[in-house]
């Protein structure tokens, strides 16, 4: 008897400007010109955050940092899809999901000094502290989703991660847990081609991430990461049917990191100049610029103007970051648990003793 | 009263806490029809329904990690992982998130969740299923570590790590789950944790033990003075009432199936040294388990603490 399919998936990719910023007009009438502006100004103060936070980490006014330039289109575009009541799970290299969501900056700053406080979202922000060990989060947006359905809240929970991140158990598990109970998670990936040192082709033999989605009985799908709109687009449609009860989905936004890993790290050790400039040609700016331009929403007062209350902002964001009174020893303690142990309070005093 | 097993007290909490908090679910490997591997969730998936006891996948990273973002959103998970064993697959849940989200969130979030599982010796299983490495738990700022050694404290205990607002990871001794019954009380009540118990007064020797070895302890301490503390609460434990008894007696055996190498009776030792020192009448003594890999059952009488080692150390301490 000849063998029958049983199965077999296809995975599409969604773009919807080009890198020369030619557009499928058609995909794009649900976007306004404010929405355009709301891209373009967000980037810019993303990129004038994190390139502040490079000069301020050289100067030892910041700790060891990470780096988003080139995957701010995955980041905000993503970001700004979701509604203020749904949960976001990201890691260390997301920062332009919290500027997204109106995080505030200087809070970022003061967490990249290596203060904790930085981490501890105001009302109203359900963000989830960003996660170092790797891919790790992954379950725990499962389990918010998770606790979203049993609760009857219409609300989604998502995740970020790397390409890297997609080789660990936690992922295997976290979507499998997802797909099994159907819950209201979405898993992005942001595939920025290299984990540290390591090529992408080394994290997996599949062809794409987002097919891996199939594997766990949803959809994945994959998007040109470095195209906000269509990033912001598969988002929507992704969160619409988590909302709706359809179960989870994997997105896969194909982008490149144009920096180092971190400031501790040299790129120039493992991958090629030309690799990097034809992906600057790619970058998520240039293209939202030239379509901007030719709707007639850009010009180049615009963008300056732009960019210097994104300076502004961000200056002033970092004097209060840096004016911010010294955090109290006793911090280091008194957030163990939810009251002190008998012997926590005499380490305590011991702390305060010393001063 | 009624006379429960450990099995009975343990299911008797979890129904309670789950009529008494809505928030409150099972989730586990067979935690639903089968009732568990050790019939510990028996009959609750019939009671409460499938959206609050789930059998989920063969997972134990999943199910743990899944827990800490449940329980952050604001429900009450008990996660059942058939082993202890089993827990060291989704340790990195426990350690690096569990035990961390409200520090790295200076309180924003929480993550109070149960992990219950079964330790330690005298069922004869295959390997890895006899583990009794509490101490690597209680190393780890952040989370709890609960055993009872009795039906009556399961229960009550089991309450309190279920209203606690932080992770617990409560033992369960599995020599213990049918071997002893106790008068349990019908009704709910809580017993706090951190705080140990007095299982028996006495004035020359402070024993310290929990979980199954505080029966043995119990047993070898025929014919000696002893007073045996049932610690109860691992982390944090009742420094407390372990300096209190061994200003009274000036002597201590610490009696426990782990091996003993970087174990809990290292660290009550030494606290006994820095806070009791000129109390001591005999040097402190660990009852412990060889450093070596837990045998299987042949051998496992071996391995644990025997009576006549407890008892060696009992006369030991009182010649010196």
């Amino acid at each position: 008897m000849p063998a029958k399919t049983v199965s077999s998936s296809e995975t599409k990719s969604v773009q919807i400007i080009d890198e020369s910023g030619g557009a499928d007009e058609s995909l794009l009438s649900g976007f306004s010109g404010e929405d355009f502006r709301r891209f373009f100004e967000t980037i810019i103060l993303a990129r004038t955050f994190n390139h502040r936070a490079l000069s301020l980490q050289r100067e030892g006014r910041l700790g060891t940092y990470a780096s988003i330039l080139g995957q701010e289109a995955s980041q905000i575009g993503t970001a700004l899809a979701f509604g203020e009541e749904d949960w976001l799970f990201p890691t260390f290299r997301e920062s332009g999901v919290y500027i997204a969501r109106g995080y505030p900056i200087w809070m970022l700053y003061r967490y990249w000094a290596g203060d904790e406080r930085g981490m501890q979202a105001p009302p109203g922000f359900y963000l989830f502290p960003m996660s170092v060990p790797v891919g790790t989060q992954i379950p725990h947006a499962t389990g918010a989703a998770w606790a979203m359905k049993l609760k009857g809240h219409r609300k989604a929970a998502a995740v970020y991660f790397g390409d890297g991140g997609s080789s660990k158990g936690d992922f295997h598990e976290g979507l499998n847990f997802a797909g099994v109970f159907k819950v209201p998670a979405i898993f992005i990936c942001q595939n920025n081609q290299w984990a540290i040192s390591v090529p992408r082709a080394r994290q997996t033999a599949a062809k794409t991430i987002a097919e891996r989605a199939f594997g766990y009985g949803f959809e994945g799908v994959q998007v040109d990461g470095n195209d906000i709109t269509a990033v912001y687009k598969v988002t929507r449609d992704a969160i619409e049917k988590a909302k709706a009860g359809g179960g989870p989905t994997l997105i896969e936004c194909f982008t490149y990191r144009l920096d180092d890993h971190t400031t501790a790290d040299d790129s120039s050790r493992y991958r090629s100049d030309s690799e990097v400039e034809y992906w600057k040609e790619r970058e998520p700016l240039k293209r939202l610029r030239t379509y901007m331009e030719k709707k007639g929403w850009w010009s180049r007062e615009y963008e300056d103007g732009v960019t210097k209350s994104a300076e502004e902002r961000v200056d002033s964001e970092i004097r209060k970051a840096e004016a911010f009174e010294a955090p109290d020893p006793a911090d280091i303690i008194q957030y163990t648990y939810g009251s002190l142990t008998p012997r926590q309070g005499r380490e305590l005093k011991e702390l305060k003793w010393r001063g | 009263m009624a006379r429960l097993n450990l099995v009975q007290a343990i299911n008797q909490a979890l129904a309670q806490e789950m009529e008494r908090d809505r928030d409150v679910i099972v989730i586990g490997e067979d935690v639903g029809k089968d009732g568990g591997v050790f019939r510990v969730t028996q009959g609750l998936l019939d009671r409460f329904g499938p959206d609050r006891v789930m059998d989920t996948p063969l997972s134990e990273l999943g199910i743990i990690g899944s827990a800490v973002g449940l329980a952050a959103y604001g429900m009450k998970p008990v996660a059942e992982i058939q082993f202890m064993g089993f827990t060291y697959a989704g340790l990195e849940q426990l350690f690096s998130h569990a035990a961390r989200i409200r520090s790295r969130s200076r309180n924003r979030y929480t993550c109070p969740m149960v992990v219950r599982t079964p330790y330690g010796i005298g069922i004869k299983p295959p390997e890895l299923h006899s583990e009794s490495t509490e101490a690597l738990f209680c190393h780890m700022p952040g989370l709890k570590v609960v055993v009872p050694s009795d039906p009556y404290s399961a229960k009550g205990l089991l309450a309190s790590a279920i209203r606690d607002p932080d992770p617990v990871l409560f033992l369960e001794a599995s020599r213990l789950y049918r071997s002893i019954k106790a008068e349990v009380p019908e009704e709910e009540y809580t017993i706090p944790l951190g705080k140990a118990s007095v299982y028996q007064e006495g004035s020359d020797i402070t024993v310290v033990s929990w979980g199954t070895m505080l029966h043995r302890a119990a047993e070898a301490s025929e014919g000696f003075d002893c007073e045996i503390i049932d610690l109860r609460t691992l982390r944090p434990y009742d420094e407390e009432a372990v300096v209190n008894s061994v200003k009274k007696t000036g002597r201590l055996v610490i009696v426990y199936e782990a091996t003993r190498i970087g174990g809990l009776g290292a660290e009550i030792a030494a606290l006994a040294a820095e806070e009791a020192f000129e109390y001591l009448k005999a040097p402190v003594i660990r009852i412990a388990a060889p450093d070596a890999v837990i045998p299987m059952a042949r051998l496992e009488d071996h391995y644990v603490p025997a009576p006549w080692r407890i008892r060696a150390a009992f006369e030991k301490v009182m010649q010196y």
